[in-house]
């Protein structure tokens, strides 16, 4: 859209500032993160120093502290472990659970639907204090396990909504045609249905992924050794040691954490969106 | 083919939420296995502890104070990232890192910039002579501050979320719409605050539900930023819940406080409900 | 002096490029209908949204009531503009979506019910100001779009394809009710549609786009009677004109002239036609088959029958067109050219 001349240049120096603004407010701790990942300790806890560039040379003794003295690539295989497993139980739980729901219509199949979406506004923290009584009741204290059984709670409802969406912009002539031309209900579901949901199957897994990995309060309240933590308990409790905080080491692992999933989660970022805005965007 | 789905969140939501309320009317502890029914006892007295009303208020500052920058700020940057520019894929990675990353090291990043000593924030305004050198405050050191920190950090956090909900939001608006208030005569703020903001009402609510949700429920920010200090200051209902409950062994007094989230709770779904159902209809 | 002129008007758009201008001349005579016509892509409504000021020109002038406009925004072009889609603000009731340009162009208040009203009354809607669009059937949307862009009197009105989102019935009736309240208004209007009924029934005048490209602006009768090359040619009408090449020729007749011999008198082309196909429309007859013989022979050709009740199929039959119907292009640039004697023996 045109604007006049000066109201065009009032609006571009507006946008630019607006822009710059909000990248360092959002982006600067994890600017900060990789700052001080590479820092000497000598160059970090001297206060004269400008903490903005480096006074000493760039080193990589955090991450060798890191990788070598700490359990941080043991917790990094705990999360996906764990990641692995509850990806697994809930394309078991929520693919046949969203495609029924996506094919069951009128009120009984409308009704479930939005029960399983408000199952998703459960918070853990409304929750951990009785899983707890359970966990240790299974004798599951302290073990990965215990994740395992309690994430699929969360994990499910959202991955549901998620795929009823999916399931729901599929032509049911399709399947219709593979029934007539012999596949069982079940089979139509299994050979037409998955493969042409893939895209959709793969964002559940890239979210689930992600919650889990997001966790923090069951993890805290069921986990207690070093060696059994997950990524998101074990870098702000065990590293560190009493009252010293290994700053270095602690920002290294934050950033190696979250890189990952950041990349992935943007790749699938408008599928996302469309589980959040349930029909206030049509 | 539900039904698998619709057991297991039954058995691991409804089941301990039964249990939450179970545990609230009875003396339960960790390691006492003799369970007495005590009525109201545990209500009467979390609301005659000074932590309890602290933790209360705390909760509606941090949820409240954050929803309104987080609208603010993210309908501003909405605006500002609707229209394609260069680099706009690399930005949006760049903000949208504080929602990605996983809560606890986002927040133990914010613990580093706002150490009591090596804060880069202090360090800023002691260059600026704001301060004089070790005279900057104590960032989470003293409690109004410590507040205000919290809430930043949650702030934080969401605005990279509800800035996502709002821009899909803005994208599904016809372009003819805002064309015709430019023809019509209107120009930037005009078009924003009396067409399109009003347009923008159902996603709003809904990325703000989510927000309330998101900061109410946590426990994890003030956990890790605070621990509740200083003094219990930034104790909030979920963090003070996981004291008592799980740290202080008294599940009684920790399954009262989970419960009383559950009015909110339940108010935000059933706005939750009523603008989906709105949104179907028009 | 013009309402709205162009000059040597240019938009090239980046990636494809279609939808984009190429040097447009036109000049809108006072209070006329004149209507923009090409297919979809030929850069009609990207001449439209450069003359609203929604779309910047890569090139050339744009002059409302002789003042180049290039760079004033939409609102201060005193324009008012109709949209595909209505564009009616759903969250406004119908007499807040009319009263917005009052609004918005900063009218004294007092002045505003009285204004809406005036509006309302001249669309018929004055019993809906208080319903929201929602409610409104197409019909009822078009004519609070036309109220809220009448409402602050207009030097001119831009339409873009108003009628597309109606159905067939509805469409006729709009059709007509647009016709009237222009003859009522009598303010300078700018149409844009792909439909060429729509472009002969309402259009003063109407302007021939392809790719980009002017290809004719004239009357209705002249675009259809004398089509300045073969794209107009072929695009109006239905079916199109009957072209045929001859040597370094193109030789054009429309379907209503290419009767049986029998009913054609004076001067005419005759040929043999061997029917393939006929099929009954109503009100007329549309049959098409092969020339036989002669230098179209093997040419296939549509006929447009009052009645062909006489022709069976697989039937050969003499055919004929008057000589003053036959059309010329030059084969080369495929623009008419002057009339001349040909045979077609």
């Amino acid at each position: 859209m045109q604007t006049s001349l000066s109201g065009r240049a009032f609006r571009r120096i507006g946008h630019v500032l607006v822009i710059t603004v909000f990248t360092v407010a959002l982006a600067f701790p994890f600017y900060w993160m990789l700052v001080t990942s590479f820092k000497q300790n000598v160059d970090l806890y001297t206060m004269a120093n400008n903490p903005f560039i480096f006074n000493a040379k760039p080193t990589l003794d955090h991450l060798t502290f890191l990788f070598t003295q700490t359990r941080f690539v043991r917790w990094l295989g705990n999360t996906t472990f764990v990641g692995v497993v509850v990806v697994s139980i809930t394309l078991v739980l929520a693919l046949p659970a969203a495609y029924s729901l996506a094919r069951l219509s009128g009120r009984w199949g409308e009704r479930v639907g939005i029960g399983i979406f408000l199952t998703y506004l459960v918070p853990p923290t409304l929750l951990f204090i009785p899983l707890s009584r359970v966990i240790a009741y299974l004798g599951l204290q302290d073990s990965l396990w215990a994740l395992i059984l309690v994430y699929p709670s969360f994990t499910v409802p959202f991955s549901i909504w998620l795929l009823m969406g999916f399931f729901k912009a599929i032509p049911r002539e399709l399947e219709d045609a593979a029934m007539v031309d012999g596949l069982t209900r079940f089979g139509a579901f299994v050979k037409m249905v998955i493969p042409i949901s893939t895209s959709g199957i793969l964002t559940v897994v890239i979210f689930t992924f992600t919650l889990v990995t997001q966790e923090f309060v069951y993890a805290l309240t069921f986990l207690s050794s070093e060696e059994n933590q997950m990524i998101g308990t074990g870098i702000p409790i065990f590293l560190v040691r009493g009252d010293v905080y290994y700053w270095g080491a602690l920002m290294a692992a934050c950033l190696i954490a979250t890189l990952p999933i950041a990349f992935l989660y943007n790749l699938f970022l408008d599928r996302f969106i469309a589980g959040f805005t349930v029909g206030a965007v049509k | 083919m539900l039904a698998p789905a619709v057991l297991y969140i039954l058995l691991l939501v409804a089941g301990p939420f039964l249990l939450a309320i179970f545990y609230a009317f009875s003396d339960a502890r960790i390691g006492n296995t003799q369970l007495h029914f005590v009525g109201l006892e545990n209500f009467r007295s979390i609301l005659q502890s000074p932590s309890f009303r602290i933790a209360v208020r705390n909760s509606f500052i941090f949820t409240i104070g954050s929803q309104i920058v987080v609208i603010i700020a993210s309908s501003i940057l909405a605006i500002a990232l609707e229209q394609p520019f260069r680099g706009r894929g690399m930005l949006r990675f760049l903000m949208l890192l504080p929602w990605v990353a996983p809560i606890a090291l986002g927040a133990i990043g914010w613990k580093w910039i706002l150490d009591s000593i090596y804060s880069v924030i202090s360090w800023v305004l002691v260059a600026l002579h704001l301060y004089k050198p070790f005279g900057a405050p104590m960032w989470l050191g003293e409690p109004h501050l410590a507040i205000a920190s919290v809430l930043l950090v949650h702030s934080w956090r969401l605005i990279p979320f509800s800035t996502v909900i709002l821009l899909a939001g803005r994208t599904a608006i016809p372009k003819d719409i805002p064309e015709a208030a430019a023809v019509d005569g209107a120009g930037f703020w005009r078009t924003e605050f009396l067409i399109l903001l009003p347009m923008m009402m159902p996603i709003i609510s809904v990325a703000v539900l989510f927000g309330i949700i998101f900061t109410f429920t946590d426990m994890t920010v003030v956990y890790i930023l605070t621990a509740g200090g200083p003094f219990d200051s930034t104790q909030v209902l979920p963090s003070l819940a996981f004291t008592l409950g799980i740290q202080g062994s008294d599940l009684a007094a920790g399954a009262a406080i989970s419960l009383t989230l559950v009015p909110l709770l339940v108010i935000i779904a059933y706005l939750m409900l009523r603008v989906a159902h709105r949104a179907e209809v028009t | 002096m013009a309402v709205v002129e162009t000059r040597d008007l240019t938009k090239v758009f980046k990636e494809g490029g279609l939808g984009a201008v190429n040097s447009v001349n036109l000049e809108t005579r006072e209070g006329e209908f004149l209507v923009f016509l090409g297919p979809s892509g030929s850069g009609k409504t990207t001449l439209l949204r450069m003359i609203a000021g929604l779309e910047a020109p890569t090139s050339g002038d744009i002059l409302i009531g002789g003042r180049v406009v290039n760079d004033l925004s939409p609102r201060e072009r005193r324009i008012a503009m109709v949209f595909q889609s209505y564009a009616l603000y759903p969250h406004l009731s119908v007499y807040r979506n009319i009263a917005f340009p009052l609004q918005a162009q900063k009218v004294k208040k007092e002045l505003h019910k009285e204004k809406v009203e005036w509006a309302a009354a001249l669309l018929g809607i004055g019993a809906l100001l208080e319903r929201k669009p929602r409610e409104l059937s197409g019909g009822e949307r078009q004519r609070v779009a036309l109220a809220r862009a009448i409402v602050r009197e207009p030097a001119v009105f831009l339409l873009d394809e108003p009628l597309s989102n109606l159905d067939a019935k509805l469409r006729a009736s709009a059709r007509e009710e647009l016709e009237r309240f222009h003859r009522r208004v009598g303010t300078t209007t700018i149409y844009v549609t792909h439909d060429q009924v729509e472009a002969m029934a309402m259009g003063d005048r109407v302007l021939v786009l392809n790719k980009g490209v002017v290809h004719q602006l004239g009357t209705p009768a002249e675009v259809y009677d004398n089509p300045a090359d073969t794209f107009v040619a072929t695009f109006l009408g239905s079916p199109p004109m009957n072209l045929a090449e001859l040597a370094e020729l193109i030789v054009g007749f429309r379907p209503e002239h290419l009767r049986p011999s029998s009913s054609v008198t004076g001067d005419a082309v005759s040929f043999r036609l061997k029917v393939e196909n006929i099929e009954y429309l109503g009100a007329e007859w549309i049959v098409s088959g092969t020339v036989v013989g002669g230098r179209l022979g093997g040419k296939k050709v549509f006929s447009r029958l009052t009645s062909a009740q006489d022709l069976a199929l697989e039937g050969t039959y003499d055919f004929a067109v008057p000589q003053r119907q036959l059309k010329f292009f030059d084969r080369s640039t495929e623009k008419r050219i002057e009339p001349r004697a040909v045979s077609l023996q």
